[in-house]
C-alpha cells in the first residue's frame, strides 16, 4: 500500500508544476495517513487469514491433545501421502470443471452478447431476462438445479431421459456444468456486451463500404476489438470456477468424486476439524489460483501485444 | 444494567456461600446435579433454530418461577454443521458465554472427550425411569454428560391398500420384504427404500442394517472397529438390494425428502423414514397420494424385528459455565416428564419418557407412537465416538461404494475396519 501512495507525488515530480519538497512531502505523508485505515481493514481481513491459514499448515491436528510444528508434512500429506487420493481427484476435478464450464460459458455468453448487441424490439426485456439466473444466489440455483435433475425432475421429463444424475461421475460432472453454465453465461454476457457497445459504429460501416463480409467483419473488427473484456471476463470466471462450492455442495455432496478443492477444504476444516490440513489444502488452492491466473494473464497478455502490432 | 449485574453478582456469591456451606441440593433453586455444580445466576441457552416454537413455553415457565436466575436463549443456525462449529469455536475458547448447550446426540463423546461438558451426576437425574437407548446417547467413558430432551426412531412405512388387495400382510423379517417384491412389480411401483445417498442418512440407515443383524460398529468407547460377519451381512442386504431391484435404482439419491416424496407419490411399496413423514402422509393434498392407505411397523430385520438408530437432541452443561448451579437445574426442569409431554404435544418428535408413548392425548394426535415405543425399545444410537464426523465420513465413503458395486461388501467392511482403526488410533 505504501509505495502505490507516494508515487501521484513522483510523477507530479517530473512533470507537474514545481512545489517546495517541503510541502510534497507533507503532502504524501498526509496520503500515508488517510490510506492507512483502509490498508489496516485490508490487513485484518485478507494477509491475516492468509497468514494465519499458513501458519496452521505447519502444524498437526490434534483433537485432542496441543498441537505441534510439522513443517510440511501436512502438504506431503496431500500431495502424496494419505490425503492424496482425496486431494488429486478434487484438483483435477475442478480443473476439469474449470476448462469445461469455461468453454460453454464463453460460447453461449459471447452468442447473447451478440442478440443484446443488435437492436431489434423488446431487446430490454432480453437483455433482463437473460440476466435472471445470473442475479440469483448460487446456493439457491443449486437447490434449483438438485431439484431439475431428480430421477423424476424436470430435465428428464423435458428430454424424456432416464437417466439418475446424481448416481455416477459423468453424469454428476455434466450436472454441474449445465447448472453453472446457465448460472454464469449470462455473466460473460454482460461483460462481452460492454466491450462490444465501445466499438464505434463508423468502423463497421467502413467495412462495409471496403466490401467486408459480415464474417470478415466478425473476425476482422469484433473479435480482435472485444478481445479485453473476454479476457477479464474469463479471468473472473476461473477464479470463481476454480473455488466452486455451492453446486457440488448441494448436487452431489461430493458423492462418486466430484470433490472439489472447496468442499475438501471445508469438510477437513469445518466438519472434520482439522483446521490445519484444511488450511493446507485452501493454502494449496490459494496458491493454484494464483498461479492459473497469472499464467492466463500473461498468456493473454502476450497475445493482446501480438495482435496490436507489438505496442 | 451494571446495577442489575451487580445484584445478580451478589445473589449469586451468597447463593455459592451457602450452597457450598452445606451442600445440600436445591437451596434457593440452585444446586448440584453435576458434581459439585457451582454457581447460578442468570443463564444462557444454546440450542439450533427453534423451527417449531418449543422453547418459549418451557423458559418461561421456568423465569417465573426463578426470576433471579433467567434463562435466555440464544438459537444457533439450523444446519447441524453450522451449529457445531459455533458450539466448538465458543468451547475451545473456554468461553462461559453458554451454560446450557443443547446438543446433536452424535456430538456427546466428541464434546466429553473435549473437556467441554460439566459430567452429571446420576442420581440427580431420574435417568432409570427414562428410555435407556436414549439416555445411552447422553454416555461416554461410563459417565453421564448429557440428558435427552427428544429422541428420534426410524419406522417401516407400507401401503395397506396394496398388500390388502394382494391378500398378504405386512413383513417382519428382509427375507418376508423381498418376497413381497414382486406385488410392487405388479402394481408398477419401486419395492423398498430408505436414505441411501452419501451423507448422514447413509450411515443411520447402514448402522440400522448391521444391527438388525446383530452387530455393532464401534467399540471400546468408540475407538475400536466392531464390524465382523454381522456387518458384512447387514451391507450385504442392502447392496444386493440394489443389485436385485429391491430398491428402486433412484434410491441412491434419495435423502428423507426424495425417499418420502417418492412414497407418498405412490411409487414405493415400503420405506424406511422418521416419524414425520406419518403426519404429511395423512395431509390433504394433490400431491399426497397415499392419504388413508398407509401403516406402519417397527423396522423389519433379519430374524425378527430390526434395530433403528437414534436421533435426538440432548441438554449438557458447559464445563466452562459460572453458573452450573442453575444450568443443571434448568436441564433437570426442560427434561422432566411434564415438560417433555408439552414438547410432543407441539413438535411431534419422540419423547425420552416411555410413559408418553400411550399418553391418550397424545395418542390421538400422533397415532405412530405405540409403534415406535415398539421400536425404540431396540433402537441403539450411532456409533458413540469422540471422532463420530471422521467415523461417519468412512462409512459413507465405504458404504456408498459397496452400494454402487464399485466393492463387494466384505471387502468394503474390511476396508471401514481399517480406517475406523485408524481414527480411533489417533489420540
Amino acid at each position: 500500500m505504501a509505495t502505490e501512495t507516494v508515487r501521484p507525488g513522483r510523477v507530479r515530480r517530473r512533470g507537474g508544476p514545481v512545489r517546495t519538497s517541503e510541502g510534497r512531502r507533507a503532502e504524501a505523508r498526509l496520503a500515508l495517513w488517510l490510506l492507512l485505515p483502509a490498508g489496516i481493514v485490508l490487513a485484518v481481513i485478507i494477509a491475516y487469514p492468509v497468514v494465519r491459514a499458513l501458519w496452521l499448515s505447519l502444524h498437526s491436528d490434534a483433537r485432542f491433545g496441543t498441537s505441534e510444528f510439522i513443517g510440511l508434512d501436512n502438504y506431503i500429506r496431500a500431495f502424496t501421502g494419505s490425503g492424496s487420493e482425496a486431494f488429486w481427484q478434487a484438483f483435477w476435478f475442478t480443473t476439469q470443471l474449470t476448462i469445461v464450464t469455461m468453454f460453454f460459458e464463453l460460447i453461449i455468453g459471447f452468442g447473447m452478447a451478440l442478440i443484446m448487441n443488435k437492436a431489434f424490439m423488446g431487446r430490454g426485456l432480453v437483455r433482463a431476462s437473460v440476466l435472471v439466473p445470473w442475479a440469483i444466489p448460487t446456493a439457491v440455483a443449486a437447490r434449483l438445479w438438485e431439484w431439475n435433475f431428480q430421477p423424476e425432475g424436470v430435465v428428464n421429463q423435458v428430454f424424456g431421459t432416464d437417466i439418475i444424475w446424481t448416481a455416477s461421475h459423468w453424469s454428476s460432472f455434466w450436472a454441474i456444468v449445465i447448472a453453472d453454465v446457465w448460472k454464469t453465461a449470462p455473466f460473460i454476457a454482460l461483460l462481452v456486451l460492454a466491450g462490444l457497445q465501445i466499438i464505434p459504429n463508423d468502423v463497421y460501416e467502413a467495412a462495409k463500404v471496403d466490401g467486408a463480409s459480415a464474417l470478415q467483419s466478425f473476425r476482422r473488427i469484433t473479435l480482435p476489438l472485444v478481445k479485453s473484456a473476454v479476457i477479464v471476463a474469463v479471468l473472473f470466471r476461473m477464479l470463481d470456477v476454480l473455488r466452486i462450492f455451492d453446486l457440488p455442495f448441494i448436487l452431489t455432496n461430493g458423492a462418486n468424486q466430484t470433490e472439489t478443492l472447496s468442499t475438501i477444504s471445508y469438510k477437513e476444516s469445518i466438519q472434520q476439524l482439522h483446521p490445519s490440513y484444511g488450511s493446507t489444502l485452501s493454502t494449496i488452492t490459494f496458491v493454484y489460483i494464483i498461479l492459473a491466473a497469472f499464467l492466463v494473464n500473461s498468456l493473454a497478455r502476450a497475445d493482446v501485444v501480438k495482435a496490436s502490432g507489438g505496442r | 444494567m451494571p446495577r442489575r449485574l451487580g445484584k445478580f453478582a451478589f445473589v449469586g456469591a451468597v447463593l455459592m456461600l451457602v450452597l457450598t456451606g452445606c451442600g445440600g441440593p436445591d437451596e434457593g433453586g440452585g444446586g448440584g446435579g453435576g458434581g459439585g455444580a457451582q454457581g447460578t445466576g442468570p443463564i444462557t441457552f444454546v440450542a439450533g433454530k427453534d423451527t417449531s416454537g418449543k422453547y418459549p413455553a418451557v423458559i418461561e415457565k421456568w423465569n417465573a418461577a426463578h426470576p433471579d436466575q433467567k434463562v435466555q436463549l440464544l438459537e444457533l443456525p439450523e444446519a447441524a454443521d453450522a451449529q457445531r462449529s459455533a458450539f466448538v469455536t465458543n468451547l475451545q475458547a473456554k468461553s462461559d458465554r453458554y451454560d446450557v448447550l443443547g446438543i446433536d446426540v452424535i456430538w456427546t463423546a466428541e464434546f466429553a472427550k473435549s473437556g467441554w461438558l460439566l459430567e452429571l451426576d446420576e442420581s440427580q437425574f431420574p435417568v432409570g425411569q427414562m428410555l435407556k437407548p436414549a439416555v445411552d446417547t447422553g454416555r461416554f467413558e461410563g459417565k453421564l454428560w448429557a440428558i435427552p430432551y427428544d429422541t428420534n426412531g426410524g419406522l417401516f412405512y407400507y401401503r395397506k391398500d396394496v398388500l390388502d388387495k394382494a391378500g398378504k400382510q405386512p413383513p417382519t423379517t428382509f427375507d418376508e420384504l423381498k418376497a413381497l417384491c414382486p406385488i410392487a412389480e405388479q402394481n408398477n411401483m419401486g419395492c423398498y427404500s430408505g436414505q441411501f445417498a452419501k451423507y448422514e442418512g447413509l450411515t443411520v440407515n447402514f448402522a440400522e442394517a448391521v444391527q438388525a443383524a446383530g452387530g455393532e460398529i464401534m467399540t471400546d468407547n468408540g475407538t475400536k472397529a466392531a464390524l465382523g460377519a454381522q456387518a458384512v451381512q447387514g451391507l450385504t442386504f442392502l447392496a444386493d438390494g440394489f443389485k436385485n431391484g429391491t430398491m428402486p435404482k433412484e434410491a441412491i439419491t434419495y435423502k428423507e425428502e426424495e425417499s418420502r416424496r417418492a412414497f407418498m407419490s405412490g411409487k414405493l411399496l415400503f420405506l424406511r423414514n422418521w416419524p414425520y413423514v406419518y403426519g404429511l402422509a395423512a395431509e390433504s393434498d394433490p400431491a399426497n397420494k397415499v392419504k388413508g392407505k398407509l401403516e406402519i411397523a417397527p423396522l423389519p430385520g433379519f430374524t425378527g424385528a430390526g434395530s433403528s438408530s437414534l436421533g435426538g437432541l440432548n441438554f449438557a452443561v458447559s464445563a466452562f459455565s459460572k453458573k452450573q448451579g442453575t444450568a443443571v437445574e434448568f436441564v433437570k426442569f426442560a427434561t422432566n416428564q411434564e415438560n417433555a409431554k408439552e414438547m410432543v404435544g407441539l413438535t411431534g418428535n419422540a419423547p425420552a419418557w416411555p410413559a408418553l408413548y400411550t399418553d391418550q392425548d397424545l395418542v390421538k394426535k400422533f397415532p405412530f407412537l405405540p409403534t415406535l415405543e415398539k421400536g425404540m425399545e431396540t433402537a441403539k444410537p450411532r456409533p458413540v465416538t469422540p471422532y463420530y464426523q471422521e467415523v461417519t465420513t468412512a462409512i459413507q465413503e465405504e458404504a456408498y461404494a459397496a452400494l454402487q458395486g464399485q466393492k463387494a461388501p466384505d471387502q468394503a467392511i474390511n476396508d471401514l475396519t481399517t480406517k475406523l482403526n485408524e481414527i480411533g488410533a489417533q489420540g
